[in-house]
């Protein structure tokens, strides 16, 4: 392959990727929506089309014709960036995760991921600590207080759930051997998934993966009994739509690496013992990564509407005492595991 | 002209640029923003140079934490006073030009000098290949065990020094 080939087929990927990003964002919301409204006995919204199946659109019609209003306090520059730092960082991480195996397409081997980096773990990790910035910004040049609050309140819990983040994935790495997700989807083959070797790293993960996200029940940066709307207060129309985006294609992302560090990516087991042909084969595990994503996130949605809101000391001595200990506890256990059983 | 050359001087006019705009803004907050284009810029040549670890490190430490404590002074901080200072207090000028005179002698000696293009010694191409984080690992946890540990040591007495001073009144 020359060097434009690459270069086109890697913008076909971008482009995929991208479509079905926004795609599954803008769907996202619709079945939170109807399934809070299921959880508490509502109906929830079902007139735009069959069973509302079209209201995403109706939604972003309804953003794009908001006004757009910047305060007068605000720092209309560092304003008007803030979404867009946010929307940046969340959809670039995609570019990491793999979607399913080699497969072979027109006598071309191709990848089912964007870019095979062999740091592409730290490359997850150093973009999300980036997306502090889209949120502190945000807050900062509002030029109002509870933005502020907001602001500084998610750049330390989203300090605070990356130590123990970045320590649960050190147990993934030492089973693994290698920081590129297609090796540690690989390591996982048949039934060593992590989630099984490793039930308390996934455990500390998939909470660090909850506060990462600002969700329920860590959504203390816009809680909105104390804070209005946090860091978005002085947000609207399209800039609005960025932060909401950019929430939304973050869950998508956590819930990605949760499946690929933890759930075996895309395999499903033993399916090579099957004898089915490569491209049956291949199909059935991309579509079993995006069911094993979908599961993940229906499960995001349902704590949300399942469980309040930590209070903010809660949240740091559940971050500091209890997730960081536990994620200490899951390397030291992954190591024993490895000297013991030689793996 | 390939690829390499191309993506080195928009990566190196970022950076320039990036570390002018930090130094000339009055807003600090901008400044801060200026700084974190520039360990972007300073990251991507770092992978140029297929030093992949210390690339990632660099945003993960620098702009990912380093750089958000910086905010959180600065925003908490009144900083309206910040250029009211420069202001009184005119010889921090001319011991600025000073310095930055001395920086740039130095720096147009290496280049024009030293030539470093010119001459790849044995040890700079070591360290070209060494750039793997699977080998900064091994080198980290074989032959430098002892600094590394040292260093761990030293970090773990700086935490418990910041606690200290943070909570001054243990009961």
């Amino acid at each position: 392959m020359n060097i434009w080939e690459i270069i086109i087929i890697t913008v076909i990927k971008i482009g995929a990727i991208l479509t079905i990003m926004l795609l599954t964002v803008s769907y996202l919301v619709y079945f939170e929506r109807r399934i809070s409204a299921w959880i508490q006995s509502r109906l929830g919204p079902n007139r735009v089309g069959w069973e509302g199946i079209l209201q995403p659109f109706a939604d972003v019609f309804k953003l794009l014709l908001k006004e757009d209003i910047s305060p007068v306090a605000a720092n209309k520059f560092i304003h008007g960036l803030a979404p867009f730092i946010a929307v940046f960082v969340a959809f670039s991480t995609y570019a990491v995760i793999p979607i399913g195996p080699d497969v072979t397409i027109f006598g071309y081997s191709i990848q089912l991921v964007v870019a095979d980096v062999n740091i592409g773990v730290l490359y997850v990790l150093a973009l999300t600590s980036l997306g502090v910035y889209g949120l502190t910004f945000a807050g900062w040049s509002s030029g109002s207080k509870y933005s502020l609050l907001g602001g500084i309140r998610s750049s330390a819990q989203m300090i605070s759930y990356e130590v123990s983040m970045g320590f649960s994935v050190g147990g993934v790495l030492l089973m693994a051997g290698s920081l590129s997700p297609i090796a540690i989807v690989e390591a996982q083959y048949g039934w060593m998934w992590n989630a099984i070797v490793q039930p308390i790293g996934f455990i500390t993960f998939t909470v660090a993966a909850f506060a990462e996200t600002n969700r329920l029940p860590f959504d203390l940066p816009e809680a909105e009994p104390e804070l209005v709307g946090g860091y978005h207060t002085e947000y609207s129309s399209m800039k609005f739509a960025g932060f909401f985006l950019a929430e939304y294609a973050n869950m998508i992302i956590a819930a990605g690496m949760i499946v690929t560090l933890y759930l075996g990516g895309w395999q499903v087991p033993y399916i090579d013992k099957l004898g089915l042909g490569e491209i049956v084969t291949a199909l059935m595990q991309v579509g079993s990564f995006f069911v094993k994503m979908g599961a993940i996130l229906f499960f995001f949605i349902w704590v949300r509407w399942s469980i309040p809101r930590f209070r903010y000391d809660q949240l740091m001595n559940l971050g500091w005492k209890v997730m960081f200990p536990l994620s200490l506890i899951n390397i030291v256990w992954v190591a024993a595991l490895i000297m013991i059983f030689n793996l | 002209m390939n690829l390499e050359l191309i993506i080195f001087i928009v990566l190196a006019l970022t950076g320039a640029i990036s570390a002018v705009g930090m130094i000339t803004r009055p807003n600090p907050v901008i400044s801060a923003l200026f700084l974190i284009f520039n360990f972007f810029a300073l990251a991507g040549l770092y992978l140029l140079l297929n030093a992949q670890f210390i690339s990632i490190v660099q945003i993960i430490v620098y702009a990912g934490a380093i750089m958000v404590l910086f905010l959180f002074v600065i925003m908490l901080l009144r900083t309206g006073e910040e250029p009211k200072l420069f202001s009184e207090k005119k010889h921090i000028k001319y011991f600025a030009i000073v310095i930055a005179v001395l920086v740039f002698v130095q720096l147009g000696y290496l280049i024009f000098y030293e030539a470093p293009s010119e001459y790849i010694s044995q040890r700079v191409q070591q360290s070209m290949e060494a750039g793997t984080i699977e080998n900064i690992g091994q080198q980290l946890y074989t032959t430098y065990m002892i600094p590394f540990e040292a260093a761990g040591f030293l970090l773990l007495a700086a935490t418990i020094g910041a606690l200290v001073l943070a909570k001054k009144n243990f009961e």
